[in-house]
């Protein structure tokens, strides 16, 4: 069984069919990219996989369960635990310090352990950052801080929405690297991206136009290796 | 974590919080101001309203006519002076709690060393009374008569040799060139005594040209023991209506249930009536626009304190309303966040309320503090008397606080129920 099912999901804004019919499948475990132009549908799609939105039609199945007829506060508490959300504009809450932002994750979900946030932060090469507020921090510090409060909570699936969209070329492989840590550790991800390089490295890529799969490409030469770089 | 989240919240957002705080402030001390200043004006009209004195004059039937209307002195009337052993009943009538004071006047002419004639008039300064209740009394022209500006002093009936004191009207003693201190002989028409004279008075009225002594002494003088010449009541009152107007008239035209309705209302009819009814053979009567106008001022006093109170509450509901869906407003990506991370609405809810209500909490004391001073400005400048805050007040401003603080939050709170993540978060 996938981890992650879409069958004919449709999202029609008015008369705009921002998603049309799309069916898809994502394994446990794997990484998958979306591409496509601007108003293809990517963030649509997200939004709908991650349980913030709701499709007009079709199912989507998440670890077998079917969401797409859940109330709010149902997909709330599926949010809080089975998805780790990653977006282009961070959203740290600004006066909050990196590691009260990732224990906010943790509240919202069961009880804040703080030794537990310094060490997801340490996995992302922040330990020595925890008591930094956001507007002290640089824009790839800060999406590592989101990427420890997205997984914190062991979540199923990582949804990245263009986290590498804000960042520099050094930063952006600091975050690439991230997730391909997260990879080898079993974390299914799905990352949106503009970016042929960032969507070059996962294992399999679809492209969308017009709110339909255009076409699906396989990375052959996933290899799926550990890089030595340095997160300081 | 929710402690911490708060405090920073506040911290960042302190300005916002303060005026919130202030407009909360500003609310609360105008409801303590005006609860504090309604809940005391009963007591201080009163004393304001007894200040100008009795409100009913009980006299004989027989002179109640004649001698009202035209003045005549005829001493051969039968039955021309009420018994002073039944003065005590009226503190007995059903409405005995809301006499507040009374005092009897006996009158007879004396001759000065002079050779002039004075009325002398016998009453009571402080008459101290040890009711069949249990209660005790005071009652006397000494609080009756409070605005009198008295050289020397009051007679207190409480020492010995006060019945041997005399108080003289500021006429008098500048006719006679009487001082505080000075014996004054006085010839009666069955005795002669000398007084001492404990304190001149002047009243800015007809009483000027009185002398006042203790009942007994006056008694004496006249040969007149037993007797008084009338009462004078200074009653708490209800404001009259159709009913009270049509018993003032003839109570024997009321049918039984309006008669009991008005029997036990404080009318000032009623208690009239009530009187009559334990003072043998006499006649009560309202000193009419003193009784009425006491309870309507109250009434009108409260209404207006109530208003002022009420507006006060919705300006700050108003005022809270809009710097909180502000506040809501700036904050909707981090309210975003925190529902796409998995906060349930009850608890995002929770944490704004809380933090408004922790902000209406330092309001709400502040304001109650200035509340206070507000009060003790208007008790000084309107009723010239502090005003004696009640503990009833704090309560009943905690409530009005919270209730204004959570009715203004609404809007906000329903702002952030409806609150998409997907609007906030995607930077549309
Ligand atoms: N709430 C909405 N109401 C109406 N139309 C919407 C709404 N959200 C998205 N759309 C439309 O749906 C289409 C797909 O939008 P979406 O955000 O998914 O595109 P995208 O692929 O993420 O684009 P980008 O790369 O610019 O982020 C767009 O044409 C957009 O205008
Ligand atoms: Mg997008």
């Amino acid at each position: 069984m996938s981890l992650l099912e879409l069958k004919n999901v449709s999202k029609i804004y008015g008369n705009l069919h921002a998603l049309d019919h799309v069916s898809l499948k994502v394994e446990k475990g794997e990484w998958l990219a979306i591409m496509g132009p601007s108003g293809s549908g990517k963030s649509t799609m997200m939004n709908i996989i991650g349980a913030l939105d709701k499709a007009t039609e079709g199912e989507i199945l998440l670890d077998g369960e079917d969401i797409s007829k859940k109330n709010a506060r149902a997909l709330t508490d599926i949010r809080r635990d089975k998805i780790g959300l990653i977006f282009q504009q961070f959203h740290l809450v600004s006066y909050l310090t990196a590691v009260e932002n990732v224990m906010l994750a943790q509240y919202y979900h069961s009880i804040p352990d703080e030794k537990e946030a310094l060490e997801a932060l340490d996995r992302v090469g922040l330990a020595n950052r925890a008591k930094h507020y956001p507007s002290q921090l640089s824009g790839g510090e800060q999406q590592r801080v989101c990427v420890a409060r997205a997984l914190i909570n062991y979540p199923e699936i990582i949804l990245a929405d263009e986290p590498t969209g804000n960042l520099d070329e050094a930063n952006e492989e600091i975050v690439v690297e991230l997730f391909r840590r997260l990879h080898m550790e079993g974390t299914t991800l799905v990352v949106v991206t503009h970016n042929p390089e960032v969507a070059e490295v996962a294992q399999r890529t679809i492209v969308l136009r017009n709110g339909r799969v255009d076409h699906e490409t396989v990375n052959e030469n996933f290899t799926g290796k550990i890089k030595h770089i340095t997160l300081q | 974590m929710f402690v911490r989240m708060i405090g920073k919240a506040f911290l960042r957002q302190w300005k916002k919080m303060l005026m919130i705080a202030f407009t909360i402030a500003l609310g609360a001390s105008l409801a303590t101001a005006m609860l504090s200043v309604m809940m005391d004006v009963e007591d201080k009209m009163n004393q304001e309203l007894k200040a100008y004195g009795a409100n009913i004059t009980v006299v004989p039937k027989s002179t109640s006519v004649i001698s009202e209307l035209y003045d005549v002195d005829d001493e051969n009337i039968s039955g021309k002076y009420l018994k002073e052993e039944e003065l005590g009943k009226i503190k007995t009538i059903f409405w005995a709690f809301n006499i507040v004071d009374y005092t009897p006047f006996i009158s007879t002419q004396v001759k000065l060393d002079s050779g002039n004639e004075v009325t002398l008039t016998g009453t009571w300064f402080n008459h101290h009374m040890d009711l069949p209740t249990g209660e005790t009394l005071d009652a006397g022209i000494a609080s009756l008569r409070s605005w009198w500006t008295v050289d020397g002093e009051w007679i207190d009936e409480q020492t010995p040799g006060s019945e041997k004191c005399a108080m003289v009207g500021s006429g008098v003693a500048k006719r006679e060139n009487l001082k505080v201190g000075d014996t004054l002989h006085v010839e009666g028409k069955k005795d002669a005594l000398d007084l001492t004279i404990k304190g001149i008075f002047d009243a800015g009225g007809e009483e000027d040209d009185l002398i006042y002594v203790p009942v007994d002494t006056a008694q004496q003088l006249g040969g007149l023991e037993g007797k008084i010449d009338s009462i004078e009541v200074s009653a708490l009152t209800t404001p009259d209506n159709e009913l009270a107007r049509k018993a003032a008239k003839d109570p024997s035209s009321l049918s039984v249930s309006q008669y009991e309705t008005w029997y036990c209302t404080a009318y000032v009819s009623s208690i009239c009536y009530q009187i009559e009814e334990v003072v043998t053979d006499s006649v009560a009567s309202a000193v009419r626009q003193v009784a009425d106008s006491e309870g309507q001022i109250l009434n009108k006093t409260r209404l207006l304190m109530i208003l002022i109170t009420i507006l006060s509450m919705i300006g700050a509901a108003l005022g809270i309303c809009n710097l909180v869906t502000a506040s809501v407003m700036e904050r909707s990506q981090e309210i975003g966040l925190m529902k796409a991370i998995g906060a349930h609405n009850p608890a995002i809810t929770a944490l704004v309320l809380t933090e408004v209500l922790c902000t209406a909490l330092i309001g709400g004391v502040a304001g109650f503090y200035a509340g206070i001073g507000f009060a003790q400005i208007i008790g000084h400048s309107v009723f010239s008397a502090s005003i004696s805050i009640r503990p009833m007040v704090i309560p009943v401003v905690a409530v009005l606080v919270a209730l204004v603080t959570l009715i203004g939050s609404m809007p906000a709170v329903r702002m952030l129920l409806n609150l998409r993540p997907t609007e906030v978060l995607h930077g549309r």
